[in-house]
């Protein structure tokens, strides 16, 4: 039952209300205007006065243009062949390749059944230490990338993509510029990622709007591939821009505002969007990485805000590095006890010492002299930043900890470094240590009072990051507050 | 109201509907959209010329207008009775495993599922006897539900006094089976049956009187116990930004609580943090009981990507649960994850009925919300004497983490405990991330109230010091305010922090925390010389070191005896 309306009565914004019976919520239309023709969803019905959301914009749209309703909600079509291809934000080809129409599935499916969901115990391995090692990256968790325009934050993404132990890849770009977009492209060709990805790509060229539909799309092709056993990573870049266009549909729908000009629903909507992510008991499973930008690098900001408590930990992406403070994979405990028995003593020891770096060098730039442990850590604080947290790094988690344990026998004696015996006897490099065999007991306190107010007590190899780490991340942590 | 009324949409607008009626419509009742096969619950929020406003509790795509709308004159209710417990609900009492069951991964649209199970028989053993007198919430007799004795009760909506005329044989009955008959003033047989509905949003009021809470609930967190207690039938509420270990707090509480049953409303938070509970609960023991952990607990789990309206139900459902089990001279716990989702459902809600709105756009009766939802809380003394209590515990999330915003101010206004986490604290690991200085309880707790403020001005003394001591550095601060900071940084890392993970620490029952917060107490109240801060300094770190290590002994073993007089020595080493 296809009906078509020729009459427009009002376009506001990207809305437009036509008069008109026996539409349905969030029915799909086709708009078609001089320019070319364009999806609409429908957003409210009020008697017979439908509004709808034009995806390509209203810009051009006539009074008596043609409105033609489809009789059916907003599908996407999902099969192998979808593999390599890419598709704009209304789910067309954007290749040159043919236009799928076979199998098409409803896009935001329902949710999933918590009582069928399983506690995850997968990890991903990214072969980057700073998430690798220190915030793992766990099968169905979500993550956002919270950063700030400039940042290499798609460089990231890219890396994660090519790197990351998975079946597939979905990427969902909203509002990227067109240089970024060639750029996932030609990253993913050239790492050989292209066969095992699908693009859903909306550039800043686009009409606003269209960019809505990206999260769903990726989501419900990728809810489909882990329904059929395939683990499926979803990239998103950048949910600031998703959350920016409902403002703005919002907005034109003269919704009350209730923070910063964003809707009521901000957060119910980013959550049914991040909840997608799943492990289905006996089947594949679906994570999601969503870069969010902070606008004015405020972490305050409604979407951020959001977006933390919606999500199970952050990447904070700063000065080109993840950040080691306030990164945090709520998910690490569930996986990082099975990797090797030095995974949990190396991700908090080399934390606590970094904290320390942080503080000495604040101290150094203030002027004050420096003791021959503030010199050490000097020494640590830089080779952890070139040889681990750099994102150049590109080693697996084995490898990661055999240089961790490297680096700190390069700048301490192996008894300063709050290490347990037993890991210190087998892990700590060969010929670095002279006073191995001579010392039996780790020190208790290796902090040397002169430079510390407060020492850290020793760290616990099995014990959990809420417990180690204490005191010494408080001071960089303020500072890095204090910055945001 | 039997005969069912019907209505037509006639406007769509998100999750809300507009129906026009042609007889008469119950403000709050449940209405069904009828789309092909599915009935899609929905209730009447507003009603104006012949218009009534319904939130639908399911995605609206693919509603149209004209679509039937059938009218039950029931308001939005739960199924009270045996089988409540250790199950998973959503917001509507719907139960998700067995949901899982029938339709797999997802959750299905407009499908109602019973909330107990009618056919499973229970054994029924009779107390009431023919003749006696009885009242609504009145015990006629009880079946076995897990470890409790699950009081089988007049329903709550009669009013006024009965007569039993016969009670059912002991024996092995149904809920849908006559367990009692009693009649009323004019002798009119009324059936009881085990089980019956209750609306949800009224509360239950089926006890003698409410009275002020006195006793303290346990949780077995020292911070929380000693400094900021909770009474039975109280209510507190744990305002934090995000990460600052909100969850986790509930999760022990849930644990560790010293109550009788724990509902969970998960509402509008991660599905994963349910699924930790889901999966982990039947296997934790109950430490009271030895049993499982999910025999005394319920779950209503309405996730942050399940549908809004039911997540605004979510809260009452849970505590139309526990009202129903104070009822039975149960002490009950209901932990509200997070409050903010809940008032921020009703602010989509208020929105889409174009009210004006208050500030940050919630509606102007968020704060009496709030308040008649906490209000529902309390210590009753029952018709048969007994005594039962419902406490509240809400998570707030504050955008951005602060305090400062209409439903963490609106919350303080209601509550009697208050435990504000803090980003700060929780940056810094310190767990759990309590903020001694800003948190507050209007409740008497298992210490001596004179000595926790004594102990609590040493961590006001040494903040001031620290705060002081950043702006002059440590060689500007003399050595006796030196050492109060030194004291009150050792009161926070051995007493205020536990660790949750450990199974001795998280643990800490209250003959122990006595024992502990004496021994602390006069540390922090002997006046100790020291010549330099550094000796100071390492005193007290040997001294946190030792007592930290004692935390993780079990109380009553001889390695406890002796690391306790290894710090009698150490302190002994200063004093003597």
């Amino acid at each position: 039952m296809k009906k078509v309306y020729n009459k427009i009565l009002s376009i506001v914004g990207n809305v437009i209300s036509v008069r008109a019976r026996g539409v349905s919520n969030e029915e799909l239309a086709e708009v078609k205007t001089k320019r070319g023709t364009s999806l609409a969803k429908v957003i409210k019905i009020s008697n017979d006065l439908v509004s709808l959301q034009v995806f390509a914009g209203s810009r051009g749209i006539s009074t008596d243009d043609e409105v033609r309703f489809l009789g059916r909600a907003m599908k996407v079509s999902f099969s192998d062949a979808m593999l390599g291809r890419i598709f704009n934000g209304s789910g067309e080809p954007m290749d040159k390749g043919p236009a799928l129409s076979e199998n098409l599935i409803e896009i935001g499916g329902p949710s999933v059944n918590p009582s069928k969901r399983i506690i995850p115990k997968r990890m991903i391995r990214t072969n980057i230490p700073m998430i690798d090692v220190f915030n793992s990256l766990v099968v169905s968790q979500k993550l956002p990338i919270f950063s700030i325009s400039g940042e290499p934050y798609n460089e990231l993404l890219a890396r994660i993509a090519l790197q990351a132990e998975v079946d597939m890849i979905i990427l969902g770009g909203i509002g990227l510029k067109f240089d970024e977009y060639m750029y996932f492209r030609d990253e993913l060709e050239k790492g050989g990622a292209l066969s095992r990805s699908i693009f859903f790509m909306h550039t800043a060229a686009d009409p606003v709007v269209e960019g809505l539909m990206v999260p769903d799309l990726c989501l419900s092709v990728a809810e489909q591939f882990a329904l059929k056993g395939k683990d499926v990573l979803v990239l998103l870049t950048d949910m600031t821009n998703f959350a920016d266009s409902m403002k703005e549909i919002a907005i034109t729908m003269e919704q009350v505002p209730s923070n910063r000009g964003y809707p009521g629903d901000l957060y119910s909507q980013l959550a049914s969007r991040y909840e997608k992510a799943v492990d289905f008991e006996g089947a594949g499973s679906l994570t999601i990485l969503a870069v969010t930008t902070m606008p004015g690098d405020d972490v305050t900001h409604p979407v951020p805000d959001n977006t933390g408590y919606i999500t199970e930990g952050q990447f904070y992406l700063r000065n080109g590095r993840i950040e080691p403070f306030g990164s945090l994979s709520r998910l690490k405990q569930q996986v990082n006890k099975d990797t090797r028995e030095d995974h949990r003593a190396i991700m908090d020891g080399m934390i606590q010492l970094y904290a320390q770096y942080m503080e000495t060098e604040e101290k150094r730039s203030m002027g004050f002299r420096m003791s021959t442990w503030d010199k050490k850590l000097l020494k640590y604080g830089a080779l952890f930043e070139k040889q681990m947290m750099d994102l150049s790094v590109n080693i697996s988690l084995e490898d990661a900890l055999d240089q961790g344990w490297k680096i700190l026998a390069e700048c301490f004696e192996s008894d300063e470094a709050g290490f347990r015996t037993e890991l210190i006897r087998k892990f700590w490099p060969a010929g670095k240590d002279k006073e191995e065999k001579a010392k039996e007991e780790p020190s208790d306190d290796p902090t040397e009072e002169d430079i510390s107010e407060e020492p850290v007590p020793e760290t616990e190899a099995g014990e959990p990051a809420e417990k180690v780490k204490k005191k010494k991340g408080r001071t960089a942590d303020k500072k890095k507050r204090r910055k945001a | 109201m039997a005969n069912k009324l019907l209505g037509h949409i006639t406007a769509i607008n998100g999750n809300m509907i507009e129906v026009a009626f042609e007889e008469s419509v119950v403000q709050n009742e449940v209405g069904y959209v009828l789309v092909g096969e599915e009935r899609l619950k929905s209730e009447v929020i507003k009603i104006a010329d012949n218009t009534a406003y319904l939130q639908v509790y399911e995605i609206t795509k693919g509603l149209k207008v004209g679509d039937e709308v059938e009218f039950t004159g029931e308001l939005l209710s739960v199924t009270l009775g045996p089988g409540i417990l250790s199950q998973v609900y959503d917001g509507l009492q719907n139960p998700l495993p067995a949901l899982a069951e029938k339709y797999g991964f997802f959750l299905p649209r407009g499908v109602v599922l019973d909330a107990v199970d009618d056919t499973k028989k229970w054994h029924f053993t009779p107390t009431a006897k023919k003749g006696d007198t009885v009242y609504k919430g009145s015990p006629v007799g009880w079946v076995p539900e897990g470890i409790f004795q699950h009081k089988i009760m007049v329903p709550f909506d009669l009013e006024g006094e009965y007569t039993v005329a016969s009670v059912a044989k002991e024996g092995d009955y149904d809920l849908r089976e006559t367990v009692a008959v009693i009649l009323d003033a004019k002798g009119e047989e009324i059936k009881v049956r085990m089980s019956f509905e209750w609306p949800v949003k009224i509360p239950i009021k089926a006890y003698t009187r409410k009275m002020v809470p006195t006793e303290p609930m346990v949780t077995k967190v020292r911070i929380v116990d000693t400094f900021f207690p909770v009474c039975k039938g109280g209510t507190y509420c744990i305002p934090g930004p995000f990460g600052a270990g909100k969850t986790v707090l509930q999760q022990l509480t849930s644990r560790y609580a010293d109550v009788d049953i724990v509902i969970l409303a998960a509402c509008g938070e991660r599905a994963g943090e349910v699924v930790e509970t889901l999966r982990e609960f039947p296997e934790l023991e109950d430490p009271r009981t030895k049993k499982s952990l999910m025999e005394r607990t319920v779950i209503i789990c309405n996730t942050s990507s399940m549908p809004v309206a039911a997540r605004e139900a979510s809260v009452y459902t849970a505590t139309t649960l526990g009202e129903y089990y104070r009822q039975m001279g149960l002490d009950v716990l209901i932990l509200a994850d997070s409050t903010s989702r809940w008032a921020q459902a009703m602010r989509e809600l208020s929105g889409r009925l174009e009210e004006i709105p208050g500030e940050e756009a919630f509606p102007a009766y968020l704060e009496s919300r709030i308040a008649e939802f906490y209000e529902r809380s309390g210590y009753v003394e029952l018709p048969d004497g007994s005594f039962g209590s419902m406490t509240i515990g809400g998570t707030v999330s504050p955008a951005g983490g602060n305090f400062e915003e209409p439903v963490t101010q609106a919350t303080l206004k209601v509550v009697g405990a208050f435990h504000g986490l803090s980003r700060a604290r929780s940056d810094a690991r310190k767990f759990p991330a309590i903020d001694p200085l800003e948190s507050w309880t209007k409740y008497k707790g298992i210490i001596d109230p004179a000595k926790v403020l004594k102990a609590h001005h040493i961590l006001q003394r040494g903040n001031e010091v620290h705060q002081m001591m950043m702006v002059v550095g440590e060689e500007g601060t003399s050595i006796d305010d030196f050492v109060y900071y030194l004291k009150s940084e050792y009161l926070d890392s051995v007493y205020l922090q536990q660790n949750g993970f450990d199974p001795v620490d998280a643990v800490s029952d209250p003959e122990r925390q006595k024992y502990m917060f004496d021994k602390i107490y006069d540390v922090l109240y002997t006046d100790f010389h020291f010549d330099a801060k550094d000796d100071a300094r390492r005193f007290f770190n040997d001294l946190r070191q030792m007592t930290l290590d004692w935390n993780y002994i079990r109380m009553g073993t001889d390695e406890f005896d002796k690391k306790e007089k290894d710090i009698d020595r150490h302190i002994g080493s200063i004093t003597a």
